[in-house]
């Protein structure tokens, strides 16, 4: 009889424990900031969140870090305490995001440009410091490359940087780098690749006469083996870097930043990639990291309005701010001071200005 | 036939008996191969683990002598904990510490190589004990990262200064500091007690543990009365028909299916249809209950399977019902079983993160969950988000996640072992 007993007992108090955690679950509000988005602001929007939580009264927010694209989608599903208040993105929020955030109801969106973050191409710190153009990084790992002729296109013939450009040591190409669900590999072949895509006169054309094609051109890369997709990890690449030292390797500028006895920068368009590079422009690939707050959402989560006003902070994204020594390369004074007022204002973002 | 080439059958055996005999031998050798293979393997795996993250269970701290200013803590006399610079307090006392430091520039490379903890830690034992302001306190506070990183020899002092992330003049300072006893390691105890941080020094595992602990409650508290009333269902009273057989058969491709899977359903259905909170950890447990329903209700009925049937019909012929016979005889003796079944289900559970992927446990999240529909993220996600992490002090400190989550691992299946060899019983 008694195993009986506790077993309908148990069937019984798991019952009653999960009805009681459900009806917990009617939320009656949510008393923290809710923030999804890119990994690559994940690091920076982290320490703000934790400084902001230790220092005010209210909860620290929390972050998810689901990728820009999925945080978007996460951020216009609609407006209420389900839905996340803050999206961190590595990209602009385009135009059929904001339809969506529309048509769901997200109207006022706010949008917040923190900084910049270089991406950097480097490779173990005892072999050659490489000098790369943007047209040799579009060369050495496009799938297809211009041929002799105008206009025709040939599967990419190269295999060591020598072909490429004569000035480059004769190694191997090999270049590790992130996977396309990333936004880093979004920037780099936005930035670098189609960069040097450019430099090709007759590819430039194809942008006004054929886009598809253009973009097919030079966003495509290599699929021989030569170009590595090692993981979102960035850690990960520094430590393959380590053990092969011919290899490149893709990743964020605050990697190379931490690691700076392990690996090193190559010297892009003959920029190196330096803080002071990145912050006033001349480092070709860079690009500026946002977040989106939802207007309709300050003054009712908890801690919101001062949560965005610790991220525009000059102790926070300042040039000497906590986040300038996580890697963020800060804004110049009068842009950083032109974004504080309109997060002062939350003045939203119009769909002309995009 | 065997007589035609003029062989006898014994002939023919020991003929045949050297390459038989060879072929045992080759198999032994590449059975110890595979064996050897395997355990160097995992020597080198927990070494490098164990070297690489045992130095995060200590950390550097410092010893300052804080002067706790009243004109700062409590400006007119009344206490001012959320505005009060204890930043500011800090820095003078490393200021008096190294009183040689002059110059904006290298104050704050100074002010570097202390935690931002310690303003924390300051203003904690201020809340705690409001009548010591006014006083001087000598107080060890946590160094930062780069220090403690230097002091455990994983930066090379060595190196040229550009090639590290601490100057040469910090080296120094950092060398004035240890020639006056004010460094020392000693046991790293914010690992263990506080939450998640971006400061390395800061950070430790308690949110997780505790996210993993509720998530593991939920899932224990579903997955094994239902799957044991499952399987005793199964077992016991379902009449044999196709339908059966399918039930049994799903049952056993479910065990089988991927657990990212498990993820998206629950995405689906626990969040988006029945609109419960992400990353909580009743989700979270409610989806780790469907991954290991499959497990427990297999390694029940293998359990249930397992009692004699003479036991069975004893009960029945002494005119025991059918419910009787269940609940008084079969159960009690296949417990044990069923119990090592819903731990090894339980340790899976503990490890698993891809569908945890899925419910926005991936998060960063400071407060350690106090229930089940807290923010929380679990263990393994948090060696996840840590691997990931720029700031080099997390590479040792991913490697003591693991090693914790692996004695945990280590004492559920420890646990399932004591239970199987106490409990069970031999016919």
């Amino acid at each position: 009889m008694s195993i009986h007993r506790k077993v309908i007992a148990l069937t019984a108090a798991a019952a009653v424990g999960l009805t009681a955690a459900a009806s917990v679950f009617a939320q009656a509000g949510r008393d923290y900031v809710y923030v999804v988005g890119s990994s690559t602001v994940y690091p920076f929007s982290t320490v703000v969140a934790e400084r902001f939580g230790r220092s005010s009264e209210f909860k620290t927010p929390k972050i998810e870090s689901t990728g820009s694209g999925g945080g978007l989608k996460l951020f216009c599903d609609g407006v209420g305490v389900d839905y996340p208040d803050v999206a961190n993105s590595s990209r602009a929020i385009k135009r059929s995001e904001v339809e969506t955030c529309a048509s769901n109801g997200v109207t006022e969106i706010i949008e917040v440009r923190i900084g910049y973050d270089g991406i950097v191409v480097a490779n173990a710190i005892g072999g050659d410091t490489y000098e790369l153009s943007r047209e040799d990084i579009f060369l050495a790992l496009a799938k297809e490359v211009p041929g002799e002729a105008e206009g025709e296109l040939i599967e990419n013939p190269y295999t060591t940087w020598k072909d490429v450009n004569a000035k480059l040591p004769d190694v191997k190409i090999e270049v590790l780098g992130p996977p396309p669900t990333s936004g880093t590999r979004d920037a780099f072949v936005e930035l670098a690749m189609e960069g040097g895509c450019k430099a090709t006169p007759w590819i430039a054309a194809l942008k006004k006469s054929d886009k598809n094609q253009y973009k097919s051109v030079c966003h495509t890369i290599r699929e021989d083996g030569v170009f590595v997709e090692a993981g979102e990890n960035d850690n990960l690449i520094v430590q393959k870097l380590q053990a092969n030292p011919d290899a490149l390797g893709i990743f964020g500028f605050s990697f190379l930043d931490q690691n700076m006895e392990k690996v090193k920068g190559s010297l892009i368009d003959g920029v190196e990639p330096t803080f002071d590079a990145i912050a006033d422009g001349s480092y070709p690939i860079s690009r500026p990291l946002f977040f989106y707050a939802k207007k309709a959402h300050v003054d009712v989560i908890p801690g919101l309005r001062g949560f965005l006003r610790e991220f525009t902070s000059e102790r926070a994204w300042g040039e000497e701010g906590y986040l300038s020594d996580r890697g963020l390369i800060p804004m110049p004074d009068e842009e950083r001071n032109a974004v504080a007022t309109a997060v002062r204002d939350l003045t939203p973002l119009s769909l002309a200005a995009e | 036939m065997a007589k035609s080439k003029g062989q006898t059958t014994r002939e023919k055996v020991e003929a045949g008996l050297p390459r038989r005999r060879r072929k045992e031998l080759m198999f032994k050798f590449v059975g110890m191969l595979a064996t050897t293979v395997g355990v160097v393997f995992l020597g080198v795996f927990f070494s490098t683990l164990i070297a690489e993250g045992s130095s995060a269970f200590k950390q550097t701290f410092m010893k300052l002598d804080i002067e706790l200013a009243e004109d700062v803590i409590a400006p007119g006399g009344e206490l001012d904990l959320a505005y009060a610079d204890f930043d500011g307090l800090v820095r003078s006392a490393l200021r008096e510490a190294i009183p040689e430091v002059s110059g904006r520039r290298d104050r704050r490379e100074l002010y570097r190589l202390v935690s931002v903890g310690a303003a924390y830690q300051l203003r904690d034992l201020v809340e705690a004990n409001p009548e010591l302001v006014g006083t001087k306190q000598t107080m060890w506070v946590p160094a930062s990262s780069n220090v403690d990183m230097l002091i455990k020899g994983n930066i090379d002092a060595e190196l040229d200064e550009s090639l590290r992330p601490i100057s040469d003049k910090q080296i120094a300072w950092v060398g004035t500091l240890q020639d006056d006893g004010r460094i020392e390691t000693r046991f790293n105890k914010a690992l263990f007690t506080n939450g998640d941080s971006r400061d390395p020094e800061l950070a430790g595992i308690k949110g997780a543990v505790m996210g993993s602990l509720y998530m593991l409650i939920v899932t224990i508290a579903l997955s094994f009365p239902i799957g044991v009333a499952a399987a005793i269902y199964l077992e016991e009273f379902a009449p044999r028909n196709r339908w059966s057989d399918l039930i049994e058969v799903n049952i056993n491709n479910l065990a089988a299916v991927p657990s990212i899977v498990f993820g998206l359903l629950g995405l689906a259905v626990f969040i988006n249809w029945a609109s419960l909170p992400r990353s909580a950890p009743l989700v979270g447990g409610l989806v780790l209950t469907l991954l290991t329903l499959p497990v427990i209700i297999i390694a029940s009925r293998a359990a249930i399977k397992a009692v004699p049937p003479s036991i069975r019909e004893a009960a029945l012929g002494l005119g025991a019902s059918q419910t009787q016979v269940v609940f008084h005889h079969v159960l009690p003796l296949a417990l044990p079983g069923m119990l090592t079944g819903t731990i090894i289900g339980m340790s899976r559970a503990l490890g698993e993160s891809a569908p945890l992927l899925m419910i926005g446990m991936v998060a960063f999240i400071v407060d350690v969950p106090g229930g089940f529909n807290d923010p929380a993220t679990a263990l393994p996600i948090q060696i996840y988000l840590w691997a990931d992490s720029p700031e080099r002090a997390f590479a040792e400190r991913t490697s003591a996640a693991i090693i914790v989550l692996l004695g945990f691992l280590l004492l559920m299946n420890l646990a399932a072992v004591i239970l199987r060899k106490r409990m069970e019983r031999k016919w």
